[in-house]
Parts: structure tokens; C-alpha cells; sequence
């Protein structure tokens, strides 16, 4: 009850014409919800939140699970260990102290753009902020943590053996990755996924910040019903419209991830 | 098939010395176990021959050609490893065909060869099975059709039967010996288990902290073991110690035992002697006397009775002996009795000290 509480209180809210606290009159209404359908800009926007969700969970298993791979079984003992707390880190950091960190980094005369004037002998000129790559690098640093432990936890899980198997029946270590290891780690590759695609679609806070104009995305105009409009019922109808499509693409995924797991 | 030598390979890890100086000749077609104590050096010397890790230095060949920096995957060997480690994401039959798909041979071929594998180890029918769905006898038996498929040079077992239960370890003993002998491969074997080692290998070398000990056919070791390490880690003995007379001991208390075998020594230096538990005879009397035969007097403290045989254990001048008495249903002989314990001066081993 206290978990489903809150989340049957939007539930309600989304059927709704005004929010009942503003002391207005108010009734059911399933507008909220056609609202959706009447405008092409919301769909447009779930569409586009949806490839940023993949975008980002694709740069994750490119970035997290190689890494994922050293820790577990390339490093042992102490060197592993610091490396895993500066994986960590970020993930214990402030979420807005971490964003706007990336926007000193990426901006022009930024730490980026002075370092690689420094060392490189050409003049370039590096702004990446308020630019889709930025939302793009911001979001990927903040969930990359993600994909690195639970990846980590699959791989760490794999007996070093049967990789001493593989390779002593005359696979390379490329054949023993394909065939052996990225089946048997497919668990933790999922795991991960889900827990980065779900929260980015719907993520707004790097889209506003490192985005500016063309950071406007599904979760940033949801933000904006609840924080600017005042809009509650429509922002709860578009969340629960998220929530929905993200199901499904999960049921759709999961007979093919469970086969591939 | 191809015979291994091993020359002067050794190998360390930090200060401690894994392998030192050891050179092994590993017969074409033959059947060898390696045998220690946890620590000897056994499996590390495997690993070298498989390719998981190079020595520091010497020479490894398999059927003459220099192999000691060639990564595993190029050394065309089957391996079969203490927990089997099968593919836990793969049908059995996946599993043995992994080495042939990863070779690309033609789906016909590597189907024909896997089935035969199979067939070889007796699982025939059990292709479909995922390997959880398996005891451990026939996850074993996947494990070697999977090292063999591949048709290797060499087959090396890493203590294959050690997770098994007593009956079924004999079983497969049997069975691994049989499909051995059938292929004709020539097989390395590492084992802690004398017995296994015993009833299995044409020939068995003894390490102990990183060194080769003494290798030679199993009776050789048994009945001529060269230091005291050897005959009581393959084996039980008795070891008495003394002076030697060149052609046996004296033992401190001045009795002399004759020894019929082993090192020629000069005399006045350390030396044992080493008597297997089932050479020596034990009787309640002198009997009538035998100028060659070596004899001792004490006194039965203990006997352990193990069906077909029975150990007596014998109190002899502060010292325990053992003897092994096949059950014949006629004298047993009571704890606290007075015996004469015989053996030949031929059942009795002179080993160099130290």
C-alpha cells in the first residue's frame, strides 16, 4: 500500500480536469489522455526519448562492460578495488553537482576545450554543451555505473575454467568472449539495460541542463506540467503513457533476452 | 598423438619456487600420472604443458616441436579440468563440438565426430541434456569426450576423478583407462591419489616442492623407492633408521637389518631402511631359525580389522610398526601379545638419508 500509494494518488490525478487542490471545480476526464494522441509533439518527443534511452544504454554496454570485464577478471586484489571506488564515485556523487561539473568540462573555453587546445598543436574548438552529444555524455556518466555492477557481478560469477576450456579446445580469446563469456554474462547485460533505458527515457535534468534547446525530450516536458504549467493532471498522463510503452517494449524484449540469456 | 618432454623447466611465482629444474619424458601413447602432496608443483607442471602459463625457463615439446611459448589455443591439446567445466550455456552435445565449430569444420562432420565422442564415453543418447541435468560421473564423461573430439596430441587430466564418490571413481578409473587405451593417446594425469596412480598409470613421477622426486613404472616405485618421501607418499612403509653396514643398517640399539634392495652405500653414513606393511610376517614364536631372514621382537598394541586384511600395529624399541595380515580366518592375534615380526632382507629397501 505505502509503495502504491502515491503512484494510485497520480493514477487518479491523470483522470482528472483540474488538480483538486487548487480549490477549482473539477472532473473525470479522459482528455489528459487524448491530449497524447491530439498533438504529434508528444509522440515525437517519446520517440525521441526512446533513442536517447537506447543511445545511451548501447554507449553504456560499449563503455560498462568492458570494464566490467577488467575488474572481474583481468585486476585482482588492491588495484581492484580502487578502481571499482572510482567507478563508484560518480554514482555517490550529487546528481546536479555531477551535471553541471560536465557542463565546466564541456563548454566552450571549458576544461575540455583548454586541455585539448593545450596539448594539440592546431586550434579547435570544442562546445559540446547544450548539444545532443552532451545530453548524450552527461546521461551515459551518470548511469554507466549501472551496467559496470551488474556486469560485473555476471562475469565475476563465470569459473575462469571453462575461459581455460574454451581456449584449450583452440578457441582465441575473441572466440571463448562470443561464444562463452557474453552468453553467460547476457544476465547481467539485461539487468542492466532495464535499470538505465527505463530512467532515461524519462530523464530530464541532463536534457535541461546540458541540453538547453535541444534538450527538450519527453521527461522535460513532464517536468514541465509538474514544475512550470501547473498541469499535474496532463504531466501524470503522459508518465503513466511512458510507463506504459516501456513496459511493453520490455515484454516484447524479455522472451528474446530470456532466449539470449 | 605425440610423446612430451619436459627439460629443466622451471617456474616461480614471487620468491616461491612452483617448478624447479624438473625434465619429464612423456612416452608416445603412454599413460603417466603425476603425483604429490597440494603444493608439489603437480599442476603447475601441467599448466605449462597445456599452455595456460609459460615456464620461466627450460624447454616443453610435444612430438618434437618447441612449444613452451605457444599459447594454448595453437597447442592442440585436450584438457579435462577438476570441476569438468562445461559450458553451463550449452547442450552436451554443444559442448563437445565447441572445439571442432571453433575450428569451422563443415556442421556434417562436426555432428558425426560428436555423436562418435559420445558414443566412446557411453552418453550416446544424452546429447540434448544440458550439463546441470547431469551426475557427476557423466558430466566427467562429457568433459573427456569433449577434451578427445578434437583428436589432440595430448590429453591432460586435472585431477578428473577427485570430485566423484568412492564407487564411481573405480568405475572410472576403468572406463578412462579402457577409452585410453582405445585412442591411444598419450595422457598426463595429475592426481594427490597413490591408488589411482597405482592402478592406472604405466608410469608415475613423484614431485615434492616443485621437484621431481622419482618417476619410473608404478612396481618400480613401489618396490624400490629412492628417499624416505617417495615410499611413504606412494604407499605405506616402515622406515628404520641407522648406520649403514654397506649391505643394510644397524639400528641404534645395535640390531642389523639386511637390506636386499635399493642404493649400494658405503658404510658408516645415515641411511633407512623401508619395508612395505605386507612384507613382513608376524607369528607368536621364533619358528625355527633363518640365518637371512631379518627378525624383530614386540608386542601388538593395536589391530585394525579392514575385511579382507587386518593391520596390526607393533611396538618395537619407542617405534610403531605397521603389518598387513590377509584375513585368512585362522590366527589373530590379541593386543598386548608378544610377536616376531620376519621379513626378507629382498623386501627391504636401503635408502640414501636426507
Amino acid at each position: 500500500m505505502a509503495i502504491f500509494l502515491p503512484l494510485s494518488a497520480m493514477v487518479f490525478f491523470s483522470f482528472m480536469t483540474e488538480l483538486p487542490l487548487s480549490g477549482k471545480p473539477w472532473a473525470f476526464t479522459l482528455g489528459n489522455y487524448a491530449a497524447f494522441f491530439s498533438q504529434s509533439l508528444y509522440l515525437t518527443l517519446l520517440l525521441a526519448s526512446l533513442r536517447l534511452g537506447l543511445e545511451v544504454t548501447l554507449w553504456c554496454v560499449v563503455i560498462g562492460y568492458p570494464a566490467a570485464y577488467v575488474l572481474a577478471k583481468v585486476l585482482k586484489g588492491r588495484s581492484r578495488e580502487a578502481i571499482f571506488l572510482l567507478v563508484i564515485l560518480p554514482f555517490w556523487s550529487n546528481g546536479l553537482v555531477r551535471i553541471f561539473s560536465w557542463a565546466m568540462v564541456l563548454r566552450e573555453g571549458g576544461i575540455l576545450d583548454t586541455a585539448l587546445n593545450a596539448v594539440l598543436p592546431f586550434k579547435i574548438n570544442i562546445d559540446l554543451m547544450y548539444s545532443y552529444p552532451a545530453v548524450i555524455i552527461g546521461l551515459v556518466h551518470s548511469y554507466v555505473p549501472y551496467m559496470v555492477l551488474t556486469c560485473y557481478l555476471t562475469l565475476q560469477a563465470i569459473d575462469d575454467s571453462l575461459i581455460e576450456a574454451g581456449r584449450s579446445l583452440g578457441a582465441s580469446r575473441l572466440q571463448v568472449l562470443k561464444r562463452v563469456i557474453i552468453p553467460l554474462s547476457m544476465p547481467g547485460l539485461v539487468a542492466g539495460a532495464a535499470l538505465i533505458f527505463v530512467p532515461v527515457v524519462g530523464s530530464f535534468m541532463e536534457p535541461r541542463i546540458l541540453g538547453g534547446r535541444t534538450g527538450t525530450f519527453y521527461g522535460t516536458v513532464i517536468e514541465d506540467q509538474f514544475v512550470a504549467v501547473f498541469n499535474w493532471p496532463l504531466g501524470a498522463a503522459l508518465s503513466f503513457i511512458l510507463l506504459a510503452v516501456v513496459l511493453v517494449i520490455l515484454a516484447v524484449a524479455s522472451p528474446v533476452l530470456r532466449r539470449a540469456a | 598423438m605425440a610423446g612430451v618432454q619436459v627439460s629443466d623447466v622451471s617456474r616461480s611465482f614471487g620468491a616461491h619456487k612452483a617448478l624447479d629444474d624438473v625434465s619429464i619424458d612423456f612416452a608416445d601413447g603412454g599413460f603417466y600420472a603425476l603425483l604429490g602432496p597440494s603444493g608439489s608443483g603437480k599442476t603447475t607442471l601441467l599448466r605449462q604443458i597445456a599452455g595456460f602459463d609459460f615456464p620461466d625457463s627450460g624447454r616443453i615439446t610435444i612430438g618434437g616441436e618447441s612449444v613452451e611459448r605457444v599459447p594454448v589455443e595453437k597447442r592442440r591439446i585436450g584438457m579435462v579440468f577438476q570441476n569438468y567445466a562445461l559450458f553451463p550455456n550449452m547442450s552436451v552435445a554443444d559442448n563437445v563440438a565447441f572445439g571442432l565449430s571453433v575450428r569451422g569444420e563443415a556442421r556434417a562432420i562436426i555432428a558425426t565426430e560428436v555423436q562418435r565422442a559420445l558414443d566412446l564415453v557411453q552418453l550416446g543418447k544424452l546429447g540434448g541434456r544440458r550439463p546441470h541435468q547431469l551426475s557427476g560421473g557423466q558430466r566427467q564423461r562429457v568433459a573427456l569426450a569433449r577434451a578427445i573430439v578434437t583428436k589432440p596430441r595430448v590429453l591432460l587430466l586435472d585431477e578428473p576423478l577427485g570430485a566423484l564418490d568412492k564407487a564411481l571413481r573405480v568405475d572410472m578409473q576403468i572406463e578412462l583407462k579402457r577409452i585410453q587405451r582405445e585412442i591411444g593417446i598419450t595422457t598426463i594425469f595429475v592426481t594427490h591419489d597413490q591408488e589411482e596412480a597405482l592402478t592406472m598409470s604405466d608410469r608415475i613421477g613423484i614431485l615434492r616442492d616443485g621437484r621431481l622426486v622419482q618417476e619410473g613404472p608404478p612396481e618400480e616405485i613401489y618396490n624400490r623407492p629412492k628417499s624416505e618421501f617417495a615410499a611413504t607418499f606412494l604407499g605405506d612403509a616402515n622406515l628404520f633408521r641407522g648406520d649403514t653396514t654397506g649391505d643394510g643398517i644397524r639400528l641404534p640399539d645395535g640390531t642389523a637389518i639386511a637390506a636386499g634392495a635399493g642404493a649400494k652405500l658405503a658404510a658408516g653414513a645415515k641411511a633407512s631402511c623401508a619395508v612395505r606393511p605386507e612384507r613382513i610376517r608376524i607369528a607368536t614364536d621364533a619358528g625355527a631359525p633363518d640365518g637371512t631372514a631379518n627378525m624383530l621382537k614386540g608386542q601388538v598394541s593395536k589391530r585394525i580389522f579392514a575385511g579382507n586384511n587386518s593391520t596390526y600395529f607393533v611396538e618395537r624399541g619407542g617405534q610403531t610398526l605397521k603389518v598387513i595380515v590377509q584375513n585368512t580366518g585362522v590366527d589373530r592375534l590379541a593386543e598386548g601379545q608378544e610377536v616376531v615380526l620376519r621379513w626378507s632382507p629382498e623386501s627391504t629397501v636401503l635408502i640414501a638419508a636426507g
